[in-house]
């Protein structure tokens, strides 16, 4: 960072590049060549500062200056007046929506305050395109450390006493199961990283892997290291364009440093990665099913054990790790067990990343200390509920997890925690729901999901998710009875004992906890055939707002089966008994006086 | 699963060949030979997919359980502006299936589905990593946000001349 006095970070997130970041990059640089200035200041293209919600994102360093919603046009204004004046463009700042000032400094704003960036470290300060930015910030040093200081089995060792544990969903500690690929002897052995991010609504992996490639690409050397392996695979889902072309430029660099390859740094290892393409399937997330996917196979899971550490890729030993798991390795390796499990609590050590979206003010990406409350998540750091509405639930855990709500805000975030409460850690999606929002409606919006997503290798799974669904299709469509809540239960409870994958085993948890929250609402549908948040359009009536209707007479023409009355001139009337909900009369009503209710 | 019966060119023939020699016919390869194949030819028809398995010494019936357990994959061919929806949980709490709607109504097609032109075909997305933006529409490499059903009319017309 050297000859350069100031630095302009532009977001290269996919949020805000879809909001053409990559062209306000352009100007700032075509800006500051006309005014000389491309010797002094820098324009770099980072990843996502989870502020995406207000992206595009601008920060300016050294001053800290962060900008939101920023367009190309502002491009001149930003270079004239703060680069050349340095006088900071005001009507970019963040107004803090409380007490409506603007923030001048992204210390100070409510969304970063109680964050500790560990995993998402370099997302949003470095160019993820440029090896030696890595470098600058003691990337590969952790690499060079156990190369050069330790034995495989010390960094095993470190790694169990730093209480890592697998952030991709159930947790298992990080240390351990490379032990056990370490303990498998044979004459090949894999790394693999598991970027499939199955959960429709997170973008945790694919953010790390966007913003700070190099990170993971060193973990795996890493972990090829302690257990003996000397290839490993990146399975990442060829929807992520971005995040594969960032892997691809990583891997190249790291290939021309020394950093991949033979000998690295000078010692006896060798290690190299490639990449294996997902193809749109949920389940291959699952690390068996992942792995026949890799071998070019349908990716239906089988049965465990026999574990990927024993018989993985190519029936050899495989250590399978999400992306989160990996990027918090260096660091770990560099600061010492000590460091990393002072953080957290008792049984869930570090920090965790979550996709915050949904009904909240600052949807994006936030990593906060194990520990942190949901309060604190979704109130300060997410700026509370959209539009002033009321905090009904968050789903945590994506189409495996569940609901918490009210009752769970001042629950510290943890794996046990959030398990004892009816949810799961999951990978990190966090979904916040409002008072708009049926939660009959959401556990059939993830049971469609599952069933999709179901590889069919089992009957629990394929045919009895298939039967929750229509229970919960009658319930939303006014045909349900009380008894049909009684059988989603024990149907959910069936599918979870007998299912053979994880998929099957949770794909019951959001009927299952929204039932338990939200039972009322499950009574509302099924007794009185209503739906009070007013969602489910069978469980809706057409009605005509009295002092809207000024007797037009439209409705009433318009309607097929003749159930709209009134005089010319006087408000009308619908009968809601003959009504067959068509829609006629609203489409028609210039006067926004026919509604659902 | 439906299917356009097509007529391969030789041409075209070579070009599968090449696509399988460069993965070296190996069988652990056949997802990736599929995206470099459906990258080239827009979508996998049963032609291609009988072409991929006589050269890679596979049944017809592997490659093709392959390409159906894969949502990435498509056998019909999709239009000259592809139009996706994102219905990740993100976007469906903010709205996507009402935008959904939309389309389907203005365009006459289901998920799945190429209009008769040929010029759009409609299908789902679970998160396209932008649910900042939610709900999100994208057509072609284009990413539209914040989409309302009242948008749909305009994004459309972005799109005939
Ligand atoms: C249905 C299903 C989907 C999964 N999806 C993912 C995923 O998208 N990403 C991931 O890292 N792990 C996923 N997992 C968990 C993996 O099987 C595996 O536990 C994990 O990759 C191990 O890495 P970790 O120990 O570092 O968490 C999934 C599990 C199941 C049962
Ligand atoms: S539980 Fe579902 S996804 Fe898992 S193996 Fe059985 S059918 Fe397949
Ligand atoms: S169309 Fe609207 S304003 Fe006219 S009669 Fe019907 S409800 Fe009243
Ligand atoms: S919804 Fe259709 S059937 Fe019902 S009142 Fe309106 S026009 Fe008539
Ligand atoms: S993509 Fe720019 S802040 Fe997240
Ligand atoms: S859920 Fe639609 S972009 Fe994430």
């Amino acid at each position: 960072m050297s000859k350069y006095s100031m630095h302009l970070l532009v977001c290269g997130g996919t949020g805000c590049k879809s909001q053409e970041s990559d062209i306000i990059a352009e100007k700032l640089k075509n800006e500051l060549l006309k005014q000389g200035l491309e010797e002094t200041v820098q324009v770099i293209m980072t990843g996502c500062f989870g502020f995406c919600e207000k992206g595009p994102i601008l920060k300016v360093m050294p001053d800290n200056t962060f900008y939101t919603q920023v367009k190309p046009e502002d491009a001149e204004e930003i270079v004239e007046e703060h680069v050349i004046k340095g006088r900071r463009v005001e009507r970019l700042l963040y107004t803090d929506p409380e007490t409506e000032a603007h923030v001048e400094d992204s210390k100070h704003m409510g969304f970063y305050k109680k964050q500790l960036r560990i995993a998402l470290r370099n997302c949003g300060v470095i160019d993820p395109e440029i090896i030696d930015e890595y470098i600058a910030r003691d990337g590969y040093s952790a690499l060079g450390e156990v190369l050069a200081n330790q034995t495989p089995e010390e960094t095993i060792e470190l790694m169990k006493a730093s209480g890592l544990r697998g952030r991709g969903g159930a947790g298992f500690p990080a240390g351990l199961k490379w032990d056990f690929a370490r303990k498998n002897e044979a004459d090949q052995k894999y790394v693999v990283c598991n970027a499939d991010e199955g959960d429709p609504g997170a973008f945790m992996d694919r953010s790390i892997l966007e913003g700070d490639p190099h990170s993971v690409l060193e973990a795996m050397a890493i972990v090829g290291r302690c257990i003996g392996a000397d290839m490993g695979y990146i399975y990442i889902r060829a929807e992520y364009p971005l995040a594969i072309a960032r892997l691809k430029t990583a891997i190249g660099q790291a290939r021309k440093y020394g950093l991949l390859g033979k000998d690295i740094l000078g010692s006896d290892f060798n290690f190299d990665v490639d990449l294996k393409y997902g193809a749109g399937a949920f389940v291959c997330g699952e690390e068996t099913a992942l792995i026949h996917s890799m071998e070019g196979e349908r990716g239906e899971p089988s049965l465990k054990p026999p574990f990927p550490a024993e018989s993985g890729y190519m029936g050899k030993p495989t250590n399978v790790n999400n992306v989160e798991t990996l990027a918090n390795v260096p660091v770990i390796i560099l600061k010492g067990a000590e460091w990393f499990s002072s953080i957290g609590t008792d049984t869930s050590k570090g920090t965790k990343v979550f996709a915050l979206a949904g009904k909240i003010n600052n949807v994006g990406l936030i990593e906060v200390p194990m520990g942190t409350t949901l309060r604190e998540v979704i109130f300060e750091i997410g700026g509370g509920i959209k539009d002033g509405k009321k905090f009904k639930a968050v789903q945590t855990g994506g189409p495996s997890g569940g609901c918490l709500t009210e009752k769970h805000l001042d629950m510290p975030i943890s794996y046990e925690n959030l398990v004892a409460n009816g949810s799961m850690m999951g990978s990190g999606g966090m979904i916040v729901l409002d008072e708009d929002d049926c939660m009959v409606s959401i556990a059939k919006f993830y049971l469609e999901f599952t069933v999709e997503e179901s590889c069919g290798k089992c009957a629990p799974c394929r045919i009895g998710n298939k039967r929750l669904l229509e229970l919960l299709e009658r319930i939303c469509e006014g045909k349900g009875e009380e008894s049909d809540l009684v059988r989603l239960r024990n149907l959910g409870e069936v599918i979870k004992d007998t299912s053979l994958c994880g998929l099957g085993q949770s794909s019951p948890n959001p009927v299952l906890s929204t039932m338990d929250n939200f039972y009322d609402e499950y009574l509302a549908h099924v007794v009185d055939k209503k739906c009070p948040s007013g969602v489910c359009t069978d469980l809706l009536e057409y009605f005509i707002v009295e002092e809207n209707c000024i007797g037009c007479t439209a409705c009433a023409r318009a309607c097929p089966v003749g159930c709209i009355s009134g005089e010319r001139k006087e408000p009308h009337l619908i009968n809601p008994d003959t009504c067959i909900k068509c829609g006629a009369c609203m489409e028609k009503c210039k006067f926004d006086a026919v509604i659902l209710k | 699963m439906s299917s356009v019966k097509i007529e391969l060119r030789q041409d075209q023939i070579d070009k599968i060949h090449t696509i399988c020699d460069s993965f070296g016919n190996q069988s652990g390869e056949l997802i990736n030979v599929l995206h470099k194949c459906q990258e080239t030819f827009g979508y996998l028809p049963a032609e291609v997919q009988e072409v991929i398995a006589e050269k890679m010494e596979m049944s017809a019936a592997k490659v093709y359980g392959v390409v159906t357990f894969y949502s990435f994959f498509t056998m019909i061919p999709k239009g000259k502006h592809p139009i996706s929806i994102c219905t990740g949980t993100a976007c469906y709490v903010r709205g996507a299936e009402t935008v959904l709607n939309e389309f389907k109504k203005q365009l006459e097609i289901e998920v799945g589905e190429t209009d008769v032109n040929g010029v759009f075909s409609l299908s789902c997305l679970r998160c396209v990593g932008a649910c900042g933006l939610a709900p999100v529409v994208q057509v072609g490499d284009k990413t539209y946000g914040r989409v309302a059903p009242d948008d749909v009319k305009a994004i459309i017309k972005d799109y005939i001349d």
